[in-house]
C-alpha cells in the first residue's frame, strides 16, 4: 500500500510543475498588461529608475524562462511574494483567507455526501416509486437551478420579507463558532445544491447495477438483513465510480466557493482572488492560482489513493 | 407490420423503421412522434429548447422593443400588456432583455462547445487510434488539463484581458474540452480492432481516411449527447462568469450578469427582475439535461449510466 500511495504521490509531480507553468505562462506572457506599470500609473507616478528598481527586487527582469526558475526556487522557499495592494506577503494574507474557504468548501461536500448517498441508494432500491421519480426529478433541478440565482432570490426576499441581510462583519470559526456556522451555513448549503444533484443519479445508478448481480442475490438468499446487504455488498460495491464522482465535484465547488464569497462577502480565497484580477496583483493571483489548482491535485491524489483502499486489486495494476 | 409477403407471388417486401415512419406520418417527422412517445420528458425537454432557442435566434422579430431601449415613465413595473415580463431600473423591456440575454448565453454556449466538443473528438480519436506512447502522452496531457480550476483561470484571463465574446468562447471551449476525450478514446480503442477496420487498412485506406471515414461515424453519437449535456453546465458556466462581471461587456444583456449585485437594489422594488432570467436558465438547463439522457438510451442503451 505504502509503495502504492508513494507512487500516486511522484506522479503528482509532474502536474503541480504543469500547473506552475501555465500559471505563469499565463500570468507572465499572455496578459498583455503589465503590473508594475500599472502599479506606478495608478499612483500617479512615472519614474523609470524606480520601476526598473522594483522589478529587479521583485525578481521580474531577465528572459523568460530564467524568472520561471527564479520564482519556482522562491515558492520552494515559501516566498510567494508581496501584495501590491497591501504590501503584506501573500503567505500571510493567504493564512489569513484559507480557513474560510475550506469551512465552507468542505462543509458543502459533507452535506453532499450525507444527503445524495442516502437518496441515491434509497431511489435505487425502490426503482420506479414516486420517491424515485421525485428523487430523478429532483436531482436535475438541484443541479439545473443556478446556486447564483437562489441566493440572489434569498438577498431579494429575505430582505423584503424578513428584513433579513447577510452580516457584513465576518466571525472566525475559532472567534465565535456560534456566529460563524450561522453565517457559512447557507452559503455551504447553496455551494452543496449542484453536487447533490450529480452525486443522486450517480449513486442511483451505479447502484441499480450491483444490485442485479448474483452475489446480492447470494447476500438476500442466505437470509442477511436487507440493511447489511445494502450497506455491505451493494454500497460497498459501487463506491469506486462514487468517490470518482465525488472527487470532481471539487473544481465545481472551487468556483463556488468564489461566487458564494462574493454574494455572502466572506472573506475567503475565492474573493481575494477576486480582488487581485480588479487590482491586478500580480503575485496574489499567482498564489492563488496555485492554491486552487494544488487543492485539485491533491483531491485527485486522495481519490487515488482511496481507491487502493477500496479495491485492493487497484493496487497491483 | 415489419414485412408483408404477397400472398400470390409469395414474393416478400421487406419495409425497414424508417420507412413505416415514413408512411404513418407525414413530412418524416416519424421519429419525432416515437420519440415523444418513449421518452416524454426527454421530449418535453426538446420542446422548452425549441421554444427558448427559436425566440432567442430571431430575437429581433419576436421582442416588442430594443433591449437597450431606456423608458423612465415605466420604471421597476410588474408584468402588464406592455411588458409582459415587466420592466427594470431604466424602464427597459425585461421580456427583450430576456431573450437578448438568452440570445447571447445561448449563442457563446453553443460555438464554445462545438469548439470544445472538435477538441475532444480529434484527441479522442488520435489517441485512441494511434495507441502507444501517443496515448499514453495524451492521456497524462489530458489528466493535466481536467486537473485545473478551470474557471478560476477563466476569471483571471478575462479579468486581465477584458471580456469579449470571443475570448469567453475560447476560453470556455477550451476549458470544457477534456471532459469526454476519455469516453470517445475508450470507443475508439473498442472499435479499432473490428474486422472492417483490417479491411480498410488491406485496401490501403490512410490513416486519416481510417480515422475520418470509419471511426468518426462510431463516435459520434457519443458526442452529441456528450454535447447536449456539456450544453447544460456551460451554460451555466457562462451565466456564473456573467453574474461575477466577466461575461460579455454592457448594454449587451447577459442572463448572468442581470442577476448580480448592480441590480440588487432595484429588485427589492420589482422582484420580477430577480425572476425572468433565473427561470430561464434553469429551465434550459433542466431541459439540456433530460434531453441529453433521452438521447443517451435511445442512441446507445449499452451506455445507460456511464457518466
Amino acid at each position: 500500500m505504502s509503495k502504492y500511495i508513494a507512487q500516486r504521490l511522484l506522479l503528482a509531480v509532474p502536474t503541480v510543475l504543469g500547473l506552475t507553468m501555465l500559471v505563469f505562462f499565463v500570468l507572465r506572457v499572455l496578459v498583455p498588461v503589465d503590473a508594475v506599470d500599472l502599479q506606478f500609473a495608478a499612483a500617479g507616478m512615472k519614474d523609470p529608475e524606480q520601476e526598473a528598481a522594483l522589478r529587479e527586487s521583485l525578481g521580474i527582469t531577465g528572459p523568460l524562462p530564467l524568472q520561471y526558475l527564479s520564482w519556482l526556487g522562491r515558492l520552494m522557499t515559501g516566498d510567494f511574494g508581496v501584495s501590491f495592494y497591501t504590501g503584506r506577503t501573500v503567505v500571510d494574507e493567504l493564512a489569513l483567507r484559507i480557513p474560510t474557504s475550506l469551512e465552507v468548501g468542505m462543509g458543502a461536500l459533507m452535506i453532499t455526501i450525507v444527503i445524495a448517498i442516502p437518496i441515491g441508494v434509497y431511489s435505487a432500491v425502490r426503482q420506479d416509486s414516486g420517491l424515485d421519480y421525485l428523487a430523478r426529478g429532483g436531482a436535475i433541478l438541484f443541479y439545473a437551478i443556478p446556486g447564483f440565482w437562489l441566493a440572489t432570490l434569498i438577498l431579494v426576499f429575505g430582505s423584503l420579507w424578513l428584513n433579513w441581510a447577510p452580516p457584513t462583519e465576518y466571525h472566525h470559526i475559532w472567534e465565535d463558532p456560534i456566529a460563524n456556522l450561522k453565517q457559512v451555513a447557507l452559503p455551504m448549503f447553496l455551494l452543496g445544491l449542484s453536487p447533490i444533484g450529480t452525486l443522486i443519479r450517480l449513486v442511483r445508478t451505479q447502484v441499480l447495477e450491483v444490485i442485479r448481480q448474483d452475489y446480492v442475490r447470494t447476500a438476500r438468499a442466505k437470509g442477511l438483513a436487507p440493511s447489511t446487504v445494502y450497506t455491505r455488498h451493494v454500497l460497498r460495491n459501487s463506491l469506486l465510480p462514487i468517490v470518482t464522482v465525488v472527487g470532481l465535484q471539487v473544481p465545481n465547488l472551487i468556483a463556488g466557493t468564489v461566487i458564494f464569497e462574493q454574494v455572502f462577502v466572506l472573506p475567503g480565497v475565492g474573493r481575494y482572488l477576486l480582488d487581485a484580477v480588479l487590482r491586478l496583483d500580480l503575485f496574489v493571483l499567482m498564489a492563488t492560482n496555485l492554491f486552487f489548482g494544488s487543492l485539485i491535485i491533491l483531491s485527485n491524489l486522495v481519490v487515488d489513493v482511496s481507491y487502493g483502499f477500496i479495491d485492493p486489486r487497484v493496487r497491483y495494476q | 407490420m415489419p414485412s408483408t409477403i404477397d400472398a400470390k407471388t409469395g414474393a416478400a417486401e421487406i419495409t425497414f423503421g424508417p420507412q413505416i415512419a415514413n408512411r404513418q406520418w407525414p413530412l418524416g417527422l416519424g421519429w419525432l412522434f416515437q420519440f415523444a412517445r418513449r421518452k416524454p420528458l426527454g421530449f418535453a425537454g426538446l420542446m422548452v429548447l425549441v421554444i427558448v432557442g427559436g425566440a432567442a435566434a430571431f430575437a429581433p422579430l419576436v421582442t416588442p422593443y430594443h433591449y437597450a431601449t431606456t423608458n423612465f415613465g415605466a420604471r421597476l413595473e410588474g408584468p402588464s400588456l406592455a411588458h409582459i415580463f415587466g420592466t427594470d431600473n431604466l424602464g427597459r423591456d425585461l421580456f427583450t432583455r430576456v431573450v437578448y440575454g438568452a440570445r447571447v448565453s445561448l449563442g457563446i454556449s453553443f460555438a464554445a462547445v462545438i469548439l470544445a466538443k472538435s477538441i475532444a473528438t480529434t484527441i479522442g480519436i488520435v489517441t485512441g487510434y494511434y495507441g502507444g506512447w501517443v496515448d499514453k502522452i495524451g492521456q497524462r496531457f489530458v489528466d493535466m488539463w481536467i486537473a485545473l480550476p478551470r474557471l478560476i483561470i477563466i476569471i483571471t484571463m478575462i479579468g486581465l484581458m477584458g471580456a469579449s465574446a470571443t475570448t469567453l468562447i475560447i476560453l470556455v471551449g477550451l476549458a470544457n474540452a477534456p471532459t469526454s476525450i476519455r469516453l470517445i478514446r475508450s470507443t475508439v480503442v473498442s472499435v479499432r480492432e473490428e474486422a472492417y477496420m483490417e479491411a480498410a487498412r488491406a485496401l490501403g485506406a490512410s490513416n486519416t481516411r481510417i480515422m475520418v471515414r470509419h471511426l468518426l461515424p462510431n463516435v459520434f453519437h457519443i458526442v452529441m449527447f456528450s454535447a447536449t449535456v456539456t450544453l447544460g453546465a456551460v451554460i451555466l458556466i457562462v451565466a456564473s462568469l456573467g453574474f461575477l462581471g466577466y461575461g460579455v461587456p454592457p448594454p449587451q444583456p447577459d442572463l448572468g450578469a442581470m442577476l448580480s449585485g448592480a441590480g440588487l437594489t432595484y429588485m427589492r422594488q420589482n422582484p420580477w427582475m430577480a425572476f425572468w432570467p433565473g427561470i430561464i436558465i434553469t429551465a434550459v438547463v433542466f431541459a439540456f439535461n433530460v434531453l441529453g439522457d433521452a438521447l443517451r438510451d435511445v442512441l446507445d442503451p449499452r451506455l445507460r449510466g456511464s457518466r
